[in-house]
């Protein structure tokens, strides 16, 4: 018992060393005069291991004199050199991702461009946890964290495409899990990353459907790090309580509700459109509760016409709620719409689950959540990933920042700071614990609920056709025609089917 | 004696216009050039495609019914910020030309307002006209008719489709007739006394004055800002960002946003080139006959 408790402490100390000492992996002496292949194969068990060594040593040796500098691939290594073995995964990822055209990537060092759009609170929180994790790592890299403010990336999308084209690329960036990669032309632009996927074992870890979201032509091209929930309603406590309501289950109920509110004089249902997508997201969600999960979900693929009934009760149902929302929404972000809820003058509002960590960073505890009418059982999913560009000048560094995205580590450090839930489908209870009560309630609908892509948010269509989706729905709160905005839609979908099945 | 002309001083001139010249030509003629390839291209994902489809960008952006929304807000836009922005120009001009105490000081805060960028103006008049509700109260300008009691004429500004791109065009007059008035001012400093004092002694009314006298003087002053305007106008964007976005069923969208957002986000590389092609003939319509004006009247000097 006595020796068990020893061994297991030995172990953690172990571990532990590794994690505070830098890339995963352990010192070694070189016993005698040797080559790199030779040790290689000694210790990592084959000789093709040599540059990963290398790199690895190197990197070390920025930091402390003591590791050997090894200038060359075949350079004589003496007696008593101190070295660096990196573990295994990262040996292989490395070998899988080096070009040998490429010898600078064997010398470490050198910066790490992390492109994203998260500069605010929360989520700007939780890119510094990655950061963290990230320099513990590879504390010879150097981070820069260019990002560009703007909801939903709607400006670095804008900024990234220029430098994509023009063979300017940062290490990686962010892109939402889905279709959104076909803005990117992946295969021109993006490194396919299966063999990642392969040695972390990733796709053992990962949901299905998350999975299937991130295949695009056969290849995943970004590592998920969180998912988010699009289809919550958020509702004031306060007011429910007050009027003896509870959350609606249909559109029946919903309305009902609104009406009783609007005769008190409260704004039953609050939004924002000023960003230009936040109607076409509640719209979405409207989709799915009129149509299913599956009726949904064969939109984005033809299998669903847009002609259909589903849709034009979709749109009734958009139009009616607008005869209940704040008269001011035009000019509010979904923040600005949120603060309604925060000064209880208003019950309810559909956004995503971005919505909960905001409503604690203001302090706000007041609230309660569902799914969107009709849509329980449905989970309604976002997700972020980073990739790695074709061109990126530090290919190398990018990879290990992949690898700490897809790591359990990294994935609950930043997502317990974002407010989101971990892409990964394997974690402990203990692990679970640390996240907040919503979100626990999110990762049980997650594991148990039907899964389909958001549009609005890059997962179910094509940029083009988000366009057109987003830009009918736009027009339709000025209208409110039903039937041409319908046959809006039916062209989009048309267009944009015809498009990608070039 | 046969390469003469390429001696002395010619030679420099010719060598200390050349990096401009060139680099004019490339940049500005030859991107213009450029634009109007792509937007003749199939080029709508991010991979360029460069096949030759003539006009059809074109025909397909005439038919959109957002740039339809959009050609008919900026014509509105157009319409009132020139109206508005010369009539209050050239009052204010007329009232400071008066010889009135602290014309400095007026003078001074009329035109402040052109020194802030579109980006700051659309931000204040955002708040100005945050359309505010009776829940949560009203801010700005619908606040101050509140207070005054005039709370009838309270309006959703920006965000009422029907009022949309009229209120942007509020601040816009705001932040450029003061540079209106400033252009005026100068004019009617340079027409002497003693015209005025001739149509006066003929017996004209001060209305008549103005009428027959001094506003043709002021023609080619006219001119000068209606170009100048008519150019800020038809290419406006910053403003439109900050202020409004695109606006409940497009009633704030211009054609330079509708470019932005459909070339960086729908990818369609070639029908944002149609845009600014479109963009471009629109202004050369304003500009082009200026300079044929100015470029005569040089020769004629």
């Amino acid at each position: 018992m006595w020796r068990k408790s020893y061994l297991v402490g030995l172990l953690v100390v172990v571990l532990f060393s590794w994690l505070s000492w830098g890339q995963a992996g352990y010192e070694y002496v070189v016993p005698a005069a040797t080559t790199l292949e030779a040790i290689a194969q000694e210790t990592l068990g084959d000789a093709a291991y040599a540059p990963a060594i290398m790199r690895a040593t190197n990197a070390k040796s920025l930091a402390d004199p003591a590791y050997l500098k090894i200038r060359t691939l075949d350079m004589a290594i003496p007696a008593g050199a101190k070295l660096w073995v990196p573990e295994r995964a990262w040996a292989e990822a490395f070998v899988a991702f080096w070009d040998p055209n490429r010898p600078e990537d064997l010398f470490g060092g050198g910066k790490l461009v992390v492109g994203s759009w998260w500069t605010a609170g929360g989520e700007a929180e939780g890119l510094n946890a990655l950061f963290e994790i990230y320099d513990e790592y590879y504390p010879d890299v150097q981070i820069v964290n260019a990002t560009i403010a703007g909801g939903a990336g709607f400006v670095f999308r804008a900024v990234i495409k220029p430098r994509l084209i023009a063979g300017d690329p940062p290490d990686t960036f962010q892109l939402h899990a889905g279709l959104e990669v076909e803005g990117y032309s992946p295969e021109t632009y993006l490194t396919p990353l299966d063999k990642l996927f392969e040695i972390m074992g990733w796709t053992e870890v990962l949901p299905k459907d998350l999975l299937d979201l991130l295949l695009y032509k056969g290849h995943f091209w970004g590592v998920p790090v969180n998912i988010h929930r699009a289809n919550v309603l958020w509702y004031d406590k306060a007011i429910f309580e007050k009027y003896g309501l509870t959350p609606p289950e249909n559109w029946d109920e919903f309305f009902a509700i609104c009406e009783k509110l609007k005769a008190e004089g409260v704004v039953p249902f609050v939004m924002g459109n000023a960003g230009g997508w936040e109607a076409a997201h509640l719209f979405e969600t409207i989709l799915i509760s009129t149509l299913g999960a599956e009726g949904y979900k064969g939109l984005w693929t033809g299998e669903t016409p847009w002609s259909s009934e589903g849709v034009t009760e979709a749109l009734e149902i958009l139009k009616k709620i607008l005869d209940y929302v704040n008269p001011d929404y035009a000019a509010l972000s979904w923040d600005g719409a949120g603060e309604y809820l925060i000064a209880h003058k208003g019950a309810m509002m559909i956004m995503g689950d971005w919505t909960n960590g905001w409503f604690m960073a203001k302090g706000y505890e007041d609230y309660g959540w569902a799914p969107v009418p009709g849509t329980r059982g449905i989970f309604d999913a976002l997700s972020d990933t980073f990739c790695l560009p074709k061109r990126a000048p530090n290919p190398i560094n990018a990879l290990g920042w992949l690898m700490v995205c897809g790591s359990k580590e990294g994935q609950i450090a930043f997502n317990t700071r974002k407010g989101s839930i971990p892409a990964r489908t394997d974690l402990t209870a203990e692990e679970k614990a640390q996240f907040n009560a919503y979100l626990q309630s999110c990762m049980d609908d997650f594991a148990r609920d039907a899964i389909v892509p958001s549009v609005i948010h890059g997962a179910a269509a094509i940029e083009s056709w988000v366009t057109d989706f987003k830009d009918a729905v736009n027009l339709f709160l000025a209208t409110k025609d039903v039937a041409g905005t319908q046959r809006a839609l039916v062209e989009a979908a048309e267009a944009a089917l015809a498009a990608m099945g070039q | 004696m046969r390469r003469r002309w390429l001696k002395g001083e010619r030679l420099i001139t010719l060598l200390l216009l050349l990096p401009s010249v060139i680099a004019v030509a490339v940049f500005v003629y030859g991107f213009i050039g450029w634009t109007g390839y792509v937007s003749m291209s199939n080029w709508n994902q991010l991979l360029p495609d460069y096949t030759f489809v003539g006009l059809r960008n074109f025909f397909k952006l005439f038919a959109h019914p957002r740039f339809q929304i959009d050609l008919r807000n900026l014509a509105v836009f157009t319409a009132l910020f020139l109206t508005g922005s010369l009539a209050i120009g050239f009052l204010l001009a007329v009232l400071l030309d008066r010889k009135v105490r602290g014309e400095g000081f007026f003078r001074t805060i009329y035109l402040y307002p052109m020194s802030l960028s579109f980006i700051v103006t659309g931000v204040v008049w955002r708040w100005l006209m945050n359309p505010g509700s009776p829940q949560m109260g009203s801010t700005g300008i619908n606040l101050l008719l509140e207070k005054l009691g005039l709370g009838f004429l309270k309006s959703g500004w920006y965000t009422d489709p029907r009022v949309g791109i009229k209120a942007v065009a509020v601040a816009a007059i705001w932040q450029m007739s003061g540079y209106v008035m400033a252009m005026y001012l100068a004019g009617l400093r340079g027409i002497p006394e003693e015209l005025r004092e001739a149509a006066r002694v003929d017996g004209a009314s001060e209305w008549q004055v103005y009428r027959y006298v001094i506003l043709p003087l002021l023609r080619p002053i006219t001119l000068g800002a209606i170009i100048i305007l008519g150019h800020i106008s038809l290419k406006i964007y910053d403003l439109i960002v900050a202020m409004t976005g695109p606006g409940i069923g497009f009633s704030t969208d211009v054609p330079a946003y509708f470019m932005w957002e459909t070339t960086f986000h729908a990818n369609r590389f070639a029908q944002g080139a149609a845009i600014a092609v479109i963009l471009l003939l629109m202004v050369s319509l304003l500009i082009v006959p200026y300079l044929i004006f100015s470029v005569r009247r040089e020769a004629e000097v």
